[in-house]
């Protein structure tokens, strides 16, 4: 669905269902120069199972028109800005990469609105090398291969997709060469800059799972691990053989993890 | 700037699609012949039927062997990703019936394969669908034909058996301005010598069964979606933007991004036309697909060894490879496939068809059949064979001489190849 929210023309992903008050809600959040189609399958699965299934389109990506907000805070303001219109008082709310931040730094700011969180490629801090920084700063195209290399697992350029007869790495290429000019730096540089995760993390009281590939070479576990341990209510689940992109490159287990993570 | 590198196109033809079977280490693909696969539980199986899983279902919409074949396939043109068909004019209609309906219009190159041809000019009109055709040469002329019910261009990388070489970049440019996408049929290129998608077409369909199988032993087919096209904005393709209630509720365009297309010919075209390829041919194609940069380097020098010997012949008035300066497209086949500009080319014998029939007869390695891209060279004279009903004016307005000898270069010492050219010439002349 599309509605006009903050001056500008917003996205939202839900497997053609209008929103129902009577339903639980689970919304998922995009990475960095992503948007809503890395989730089609788990949003068409909540939809069909009873829930209200969102998947947003940030500012200035895919389907939402507007300037791509610069931080995390904002886009956590935004986001649960987005949900207040549209209706939705309690979420399970899953983000993966920067989505994972925007989702927590919401979860923090949102209060019993949040009900269950589920951080999926996730690290704090979430440091961006500068040669990334400063590809995407150019609006070069290394950034794109750097992202689609660097975020996925080797053996996703070799493939074996899940989903029959896709290129994991060529799908995800072609995300990051849709970004509009200037998106991708805005975001990189927001996970960069983002120093708000530990005051998030203690004032969190829902359920948090973190969703972790074993191979991710973007947002290494270890740190995830450690971030955890500040978190009251945390599962760990790691994904074995898996890097950044656990959506494209293990999607079954994804949706198991999720599945655990956000039914209520 | 520098970055990290992708893998490359020998590495891919080795290994895309592929890692060592999980349960047994097989290092080759298993051959997964079955129809069908068992759900662990019920809730799997809805999950799978509705598009809300990934996984198999059954082997006409998608099987273990043929999805490594197909994201070979992919990886090695640069797509999205792939669907393989039972035959390479399964692959052609999978993509133009994805792409058309009743009342549908196509431009297509007028120099096609004649099975291509035959579709579009007498099948393809029974179901309301309609193609005109221009000269591959002339961008303008695509441009020219496009009227507001146009679904797509459509064209060859290299034409046969004339050897026109497409402007690809140009007949894209011309395609994208009218909001429509291009397909190209690179069966005579392969990825090795061409890959389309990176000069601005679309979709690539091919016939496996030629180069990319290489052994002539396996039929198979497969199209590849580059991922870039905007369906959205080009407001022609409804059943890619709108939510089909037939399909599951799928909107193609919003639900799966940069695969819309592919995913609509799997589930759409293998489901309700059914044209797959069987697991066994699929092995067989990967098999000859692991060794397509050996045998397309060998190829392309053996073709040009030979098109510069038949060029120098007294016996031979015309040779239509795009690799000799004299062809009118040699700039655009160095520029667009440096490589080489393929393997299948013709070439006009002194003499006419009576010429053409003593030359054939007279060659001892090359195979008289209808067929190109195999490993070992084959001749065909069309006068003779596919187009001998018609009279030599029938035949030139099927741009066809009476003379007209079609090559299919293979693999042998090319020294062989040219002494039975040269013995089989000298007969013709007799």
């Amino acid at each position: 669905m599309e509605i006009s929210y903050q001056g500008a023309t917003t996205f939202i992903q839900t497997a053609g269902f209008a929103i129902d008050a009577d339903k639980p809600s689970v919304c998922f959040v995009h990475g960095a120069g992503m948007d809503h189609a890395v989730w089609t399958l788990f949003v068409r699965w909540f939809a069909r199972n009873g829930y209200n299934a969102l998947a947003v389109d940030l500012r200035g990506h895919g389907r939402s028109g507007g300037e791509a907000l610069t931080s995390v805070e904002a886009m956590a303001d935004w986001l649960l800005g987005l949900l207040s219109t549209l209706g939705v008082k309690a979420v399970g709310l899953a983000g993966h990469s920067m989505g994972s931040l925007i989702a927590l730094q919401a979860a923090a700011t949102g209060g019993a609105a949040v009900r269950k969180l589920a951080l999926l490629g996730f690290g704090y801090p979430m440091a961006v090398g500068a040669p990334l920084l400063d590809a995407a700063r150019a609006n070069d195209p290394v950034a794109v291969d750097m992202m689609t290399i660097w975020g996925h697992d080797f053996g996703a350029q070799i493939g074996g997709h899940q989903v029959p007869g896709l290129s994991i790495s060529t799908i995800s290429k072609r995300r990051f060469e849709a970004a509009r000019p200037g998106v991708l730096f805005a975001d990189l540089n927001a996970c960069h800059t983002y120093a708000g995760g530990a005051e998030a993390a203690a004032a969190l009281s829902c359920p948090v799972s973190l969703i972790l590939g074993e191979r991710d070479r973007m947002t290494a576990v270890r740190g995830a691990r450690e971030f955890a341990k500040a978190l009251p209510k945390a599962s760990i689940e790691i994904i074995p053989g898996c890097g950044h992109g656990m959506m494209e490159e293990k999607p079954e287990q994804t949706h198991k993890a999720l599945v655990k993570a956000l039914v209520v | 700037m520098s970055g990290p590198r992708y893998l490359g196109f020998d590495t891919l033809s080795l290994h895309a699609g592929q890692r060592p079977d999980a349960q047994t280490g097989s290092r080759a693909a298993p051959i997964y012949q079955t129809t069908s696969f068992v759900f662990d539980d019920a809730e799997r199986a809805s999950g799978l039927f509705g598009q809300m899983r990934a996984g198999y279902v059954y082997s006409r919409v998608a099987n273990p062997t043929v999805a490594v074949l197909e994201e070979r396939v992919a990886a090695l043109e640069g797509g999205v990703g792939a669907v393989a068909t039972a035959s390479g004019m399964a692959a052609i209609h999978l993509a133009l019936a994805t792409l058309t309906g009743q009342g549908s219009h196509i431009v297509s190159s007028r120099a096609l394969y004649g099975g291509t041809h035959n579709l579009l000019a007498y099948t393809l009109p029974r179901f309301g669908i309609s193609t005109t055709l221009v000269d591959p040469r002339d961008p303008a002329a695509f441009a020219a034909a496009i009227r507001p019910d146009t679904k797509l261009i459509y064209a060859e990388t290299v034409g046969n058996p004339r050897g026109e070489v497409l402007d690809i970049p140009a007949v894209a440019e011309v395609a994208h301005a009218a909001g429509i996408p291009l397909v190209i049929d690179a069966t005579l290129t392969t990825p090795w010598l061409s890959q389309p998608l990176a000069l601005g077409a679309d979709i690539v369909v091919h016939s496996l069964t030629k180069f990319i199988g290489g052994h002539g032993v396996a039929i198979g087919g497969a199209v590849v979606d580059g991922g870039r096209f905007d369906w959205e904005a080009s407001g022609r393709f409804p059943q890619i933007t709108d939510r089909d209630m037939g399909l599951n509720e799928l909107d193609f365009a919003e639900d799966f991004g940069p695969a819309a297309f592919i995913m609509r010919a799997r589930l759409e075209g293998l489901r309700d036309f059914g044209g797959c390829l069987s697991p066994g041919n699929a092995f067989y194609l990967l098999q000859g697909l692991e060794t397509l940069p050996l045998r397309m380097r060998q190829h392309v020098s053996n073709a040009q060894a030979i098109a510069e010997f038949l060029a120098a012949n007294p016996a031979v008035s015309q040779v239509t490879h795009a690799g000799l300066p004299t062809h009118p497209d040699y700039a655009l086949a160095q520029r667009l496939m440096p490589r080489g500009a393929g393997a299948v080319f013709s070439f006009e014998i002194k003499g006419g068809r009576a010429a053409g029939r003593k030359f054939i007869d007279a060659l001892q390695l090359f195979s008289h059949l209808a067929n190109v891209g195999d490993a070992k060279s084959l001749v065909i004279h069309p006068a003779s064979t596919t187009h001998a009903r018609l009279d030599a004016a029938a035949l030139e307005r099927a741009g066809i001489s009476e003379g007209l000898v079609r090559l299919s270069i293979g693999l042998e010492d090319p020294q062989d190849l040219i002494d039975d050219l040269a013995r089989a010439l000298g007969v013709s002349q007799k």
